[in-house]
């Protein structure tokens, strides 16, 4: 049988990569709440199209590399239900980047 | 190797604190519930942004809310751990001189980069 690895791990891989770049000063931003955090700034950026690709892009990445680990750290912790773990973990990743494609269509 | 080596069940209670080296690779793995839990907050953020000006603010008082302004402390610590563990693994990953510090110096722009588009 074919490895399935690859397609799970590379968006691991590379969201793990655009969180340990990105998350830290955004949680500060979000925290701090500054100008750029206003209605308008937000709206704004959330209603280009390039905004949409790159909010959906990133929340898509990032929740599927939390998924990845989750489901690694369950594993090591001794739960051993993985292909059951995997189906809740990407498919609540899944349903979540759906949702947030949902608004940012709405927006 | 035989096919089906015999593997000695183990409870995590009884390797996890064997050694300081496992209890940090389980803290860095435990950095996914709080990026991933901030992320989730962040899409239901997306969610008042499109209910308008008046959900968008009551977001914002939310993450001002103790409880908000403590999971975001914690979000942060975790994240930089995250960071941190990661860029330090970039020399094994792709064997280059100067790699994690390369790293390190692009991680350095993109947060004042983006600190200074928000400000």
């Amino acid at each position: 049988m074919k490895s399935h690895k690859p397609i799970v791990w590379g968006p691991f891989a590379a969201g793990g990569t655009l969180t340990a770049f990105l998350t830290p000063v955004l949680v500060a931003l979000t925290l701090l709440q500054p100008q750029g955090l206003s209605y308008e700034s937000m709206h704004a950026f959330a209603a280009h199209w390039a905004g949409k690709v790159v909010l959906a892009g990133a929340i898509f990445l990032s929740l599927w590399s939390a998924a990845h680990r989750l489901r690694i750290t369950l594993y090591d912790l001794g739960l051993r239900a993985d292909a059951l773990a995997a189906a809740v973990l990407y498919g609540a990743t899944l349903a979540c980047t759906g949702a947030a494609a949902y608004y940012l269509v709405k927006i | 190797m035989t096919r089906n080596p015999y593997v000695r069940p183990i409870s995590a209670r009884e390797w996890v604190f064997r050694h300081p080296r496992y209890v940090r690779y389980m803290v860095r793995e435990f950095s996914c519930l709080f990026i991933g839990g901030w992320t989730a907050l962040m899409v239901w953020g997306l969610r008042a942004l499109s209910e308008g000006p008046g959900a968008w603010t009551a977001f914002l008082q939310l993450l001002r809310s103790p409880a908000g302004i403590a999971f975001q402390l914690l979000t942060l610590a975790f994240a930089l751990y995250h960071s941190v563990t990661w860029f330090n693994l970039t020399p094994k990953a792709l064997p280059v001189p100067f790699i994690a510090a390369a790293h390190y110096a692009l991680w350095a722009a993109l947060s004042a980069g983006l600190a200074y588009l928000a400000s």
